[in-house]
């Protein structure tokens, strides 16, 4: 598959904060790439230095073959001559300008005559759902509007790369939903290529074709197809970013691997690997809970009713896990625990990780997870 | 090494940078370092007793003491004036609360150097129409009021002055939050327990200052002693540097006092603004909610009626009764004469403004300059305020610095700068032109500008230039299709806060004037000198009609655009 974007070696640093070192990327002709990682990772500074707000400090970064910054080379195009369309967090839709010139502006900058333009005006903004409004100033709209203002402007250049930083973080919730699936159905629609920066994971499972999530450091852990992210983890810290984790505590005591501090051997897949201390990965979806057969035994310690699904808190030898049942498959099943019941529970699937590289994902991550987790 | 790429944003850059520099670096540095320079430099080496030796002449040293007394009075004076007055407008029942408000607000507008001539008219030992009323009909061997005095000096920049501490004060009574004083009064305190506990201390920053703006302004303040000193010998630190250099024509002796002076002036105002900001930055013990409240209101009930005749008394005595005797006298055939029908005409106005050459050059003077200096100072301000809010280049603390200077360089003190550099010490000559005037006027407004184009820059995001950028803007097109349109708000209220406040200016005008290049307050201030009181009184009129109607029209304008 052609590369449209390649980022070779990109290092940025503010001052003594070094936020890219060595960073390598790159990002097909026609995909919806996200970056995702937690607030403060670098993402944006990434995207404000593929549009050329920033200029690397090392590194080269080319966008359909042609090199747009090289500071080896003294190399660094502006953002103006990138051809790019950019959406922003805040919108930044001009307030003085009514949509249609808003709109307009990219192409009146390439001096295009007036019926061209108002044909191509009309035709954006009608594919953003905002025909009728072009008449209309920013602050007469709301802010899902001013974002399809924004997107509608975005486009309008026919923009080989289309970058989008954080663009659903100021709307509400359901609007939000909204948007992601449009978004990704004008990006089908117009075979542009879509860089989209984010913190949210939910998103970025939706919309992206691929993906790659960065840490608090900037470095990239793990690119690849949401279904590889999710279902492939290539570390503990890409495992606990991408949703509610439990991590169970398994200790290897010659060649018996014991859950907790107690004595109850696992009973599935061993981890491959000298290491003593390890990690079982999952997540409440993936834990069966039961009152007998093949698992360990543990004691519900604490039952909510979330409607939809149970939630329980279950301890196993000193080690609590989040667990969920469907309500009305528990009903049926004779599953509906109360606080301080014995219980079974067993896994659909896990994942192995040495407690030291755990230790450190999860010290990293610590400090900067606020609105990361569902 | 540098690329086709690189180029444009890195010159446009420059070229800005560049010329913010050197705009504030020739306008506002190179005049204040002057001032220092000349003050402790002598013949080429470094002279601390010669400063000293200054200092201690008598007649110097009495202006240093003359501008701390007045200051110091003038402020406790406006202290428990603005304070008082705020009080009543905002926290208790007073009648016609609005209208009073509005009212204590208009010696803003006023020059005070009009409002001391009024007062001179009004109780000048022999002359004064109130003293001369007393002695006529109560049979006083001596005037019941001197107003050439500490005193009448004092009272007179009260007047003037205390709205600096009646705003600050009425702002923090109206945005503070009301539950601080519900939640004391339910827990059992009293009123005046509350209002001593609880208000007075959370308005105290406030009160500070305002009383601090007060002092600084007083101190180099020109005008009213300017007026109301010099029958008496009276000279503060401003009167006597413009006395000096007046009267021997730039020698070098007089130039030294002068710097000498001015330091000294720069130094205590650069204590008094360091002091504010301390106060200010520790005073906001985030009582203020940003939000308006319906604070509690005391009521006066038997006090309701007397105080309010007090306020009326005080608006009409202070406000009213000035501004009549100014357009009475103008009216009048010769100074001295009785307010009667057939001795009032309007031959004057008419005359000044059309036959009299001195008042009419004063008008045009005026008009021009402040047009001129506050379209200047809007351009460069708006193009300095870029370069300080939105640019990310080192050193731009120091055009900050620079630009905010003038806020805290006295009047006096720029316009000696402003000879010292500009009368062909350094290669050009501007004195007696008008051009000496413009430069010293830019200095001095810049920082105007910097604050009211800083501000409307704040509010443009830079995402709003990122994306005119993404879109295939240069850096100039963003600037002319994105920011300019954005920030003409500022720029227009930048205009205004200068042309407004240049049409009354006396203190910088009063040094540089040449014969030919009077302005209005220059032209009200030597009419009154040479004794033309009748005409410097219809001038001072049509001052005031013109500020008054100027600001009015502002408020209306501006106050519009707000709203839409």
């Amino acid at each position: 598959m052609e590369e449209l974007i390649q980022i070779e070696g990109v290092a940025k640093s503010y001052g003594a904060h070094r936020v890219h070192k060595e960073l390598t990327l790159s990002i097909h002709r026609g995909e919806c790439f996200t970056l995702l990682g937690p607030s403060g990772c670098g993402k944006t500074v990434l995207l404000r230095l593929i549009a050329g707000f920033e200029s690397p400090d090392a590194g080269v970064i080319r966008i359909g073959g042609v090199v747009v910054s090289d500071p080896a080379a003294g190399v660094n195009l502006p953002p103006d001559s990138r051809s790019l369309g950019m959406v922003f967090q805040d919108y930044a839709v001009w307030p003085h300008m009514t949509v249609f010139d808003n709109v307009a502006y990219p192409l009146k900058l390439m001096k295009k005559s007036r019926q061209e333009l108002t044909a191509s005006v009309m035709e954006a903004v009608g594919m953003v759902g905002m025909k009728g409004l072009e008449k209309r100033l920013p602050s007469e709209l709301s802010g899902g509007q001013q974002q399809r203002v924004a997107l509608a402007r975005a486009l309008i250049a026919k923009p080989s790369l289309l970058l989008l930083d954080e663009p659903l973080t100021n709307l509400d919730a359901n609007l939000r939903e909204e948007m992601r699936f449009e978004i990704k159905e004008l990006q089908r629609k117009l075979e542009t290529t879509v860089l989209y920066v984010t913190h949210d994971q939910e998103v970025a499972l939706a919309i992206s074709d691929r993906l790659a999530v960065m840490d608090e450091r900037g470095k990239i852990r793990q690119t690849g197809t949401p279904w590889e992210i999710f279902e492939r983890p290539a570390d503990p810290f890409v495992f606990n970013f991408m949703g509610v984790a439990n991590f169970l505590p398994v200790r290897n005591e010659e060649g018996k691997y014991l859950v907790g501090n107690g004595s109850q051997p696992i009973p599935w897949e061993k981890p491959e690997g000298g290491a003593k201390d390890w990690a079982a990965a999952f997540r409440p979806s993936d834990v069966k809970i039961g009152r007998g057969g093949e698992g360990l035994r543990g004691a519900v310690r604490r039952a909510s009713f979330l409607g939809a699904v149970m939630d329980y808190l279950v301890d196993v030898d000193g080690a609590s896990l989040r667990v969920s049942a469907e309500t009305h498959e528990a009903i049926a099943e004779g599953l509906m625990f109360e606080d301080g019941e014995d219980c079974i529970v067993s896994f659909r699937g896990l994942h192995w990780f040495e407690a030291e590289k755990l230790r450190e994902a999860l010290t990293a991550s610590a400090h900067n997870n606020e609105g990361v987790r569902a | 090494m540098s690329s086709l790429g690189k180029k444009p944003g890195f010159g446009v850059a420059q070229v800005i940078l560049f010329l913010s520099v050197a705009i504030l670096v020739v306008v506002v540095a190179v005049p204040v370092l002057l001032i220092f320079f000349n003050a402790f430099w002598v013949n080429g080496s470094f002279n601390i007793r010669d400063v000293a030796r200054i200092i201690s002449e008598p007649d110097t040293w009495q202006a240093l003491v003359n501008s701390l007394i007045i200051a110091a009075g003038t402020t406790i004076g406006s202290t428990i004036v603005g304070t008082f007055f705020a009080w009543l407008v905002t926290r208790t029942d007073l009648p016609c609360k609005r209208f009073m408000k509005g009212m204590f607000l208009v010696p803003f507008m006023l020059p005070s150097f009009i409002g001391a001539m009024a007062w001179k008219m009004l109780l000048s030992p022999r002359a004064g129409f109130i003293n001369r009323f007393f002695m006529l009909h109560f049979g006083l061997s001596g005037p019941i009021f001197n107003i050439y005095s500490y005193a009448g000096i004092m009272l007179v920049e009260v007047m003037y002055l205390f709205p600096f501490v009646f705003i600050q004060v009425c702002g923090a009574l109206e945005r503070m939050d009301p539950t601080l004083e519900e939640s004391a009064r339910i827990s059992g305190a009293g009123l005046f327990t509350i209002t001593r506990k609880i208000t007075i201390p959370l308005v105290l920053p406030s009160i500070l200052s305002g009383a601090l703006l007060i002092m600084l302004y007083s101190m180099a303040h020109f005008g009213t002693v300017a007026v109301l000193g010099i029958e008496n010998g009276i000279f503060n630190i401003p009167t006597l540097i413009y006395q000096r250099i007046h009267q021997s024509a730039g020698s070098f002796a007089s130039i030294r006092t002068g710097t000498v002076l001015a330091a000294i002036l720069v130094a205590a105002a650069a204590l008094i603004l360091w002091l504010q900001g301390k106060i200010l930055s520790r005073g906001h013990y985030q009582i203020i909610a940003g939000k308006s409240f319906r604070p509690m209101e005391l009521k006066l009930r038997a006090l309701r009626m007397p105080l309010f005749l007090f306020c009326a008394a005080y608006i009409g005595f202070t406000i009213v009764l000035p501004t009549v005797v100014i357009f009475l006298v103008g009216g009048l055939k010769t100074y001295g004469l009785p307010f009667t029908w057939e001795n009032l005409s309007l031959d004057n106005y008419k005359f000044i403004l059309s036959a009299y050459k001195v008042t009419r050059d004063a008008i045009w003077n005026s008009v021009t300059l402040g047009f001129s200096a506050a379209v200047i100072t809007m351009f460069a301000g708006v193009m300095i305020s870029y370069v300080i809010v939105k640019m990310k280049v080192r050193g731009k603390g120091i055009l900050e610095f620079l630009g905010m200077l003038p806020f805290s360089v006295p009047g006096s003190v720029i316009a000696l700068g402003v000879i010292l550099a500009w009368s062909g010490r350094y290669g050009v000559n501007l004195y007696n032109t008008v051009w000496i005037i413009l430069v010293a006027y830019i200095a001095r407004y810049m920082a105007f500008s910097l604050r009211a184009n800083s501000a409307a820059l704040e509010q443009v995001h830079d995402s709003l230039v990122e994306a005119a950028r993404v879109c295939g803007a240069t850096m100039w097109q963003a600037l002319r299709d994105v920011v300019l349109p954005l920030v003409r708000p500022g720029m227009l209220a930048a205009f205004f806060l200068i042309f407004l406040p240049s049409l009354r200016e006396l203190t910088v005008s009063i040094m540089l004037y040449a014969p030919t290049t009077r302005t209005i307050g220059v032209a009200i201030y030597t009419l009154n000198e040479d004794g033309e009181t009748v005409r410097s009184a219809a001038l001072a009129g049509i001052a005031l009609i013109i500020i008054v109607a100027g600001q009015l029209l502002v408020e209306r304008f501006l106050g519009k655009k707000a709203q839409g």
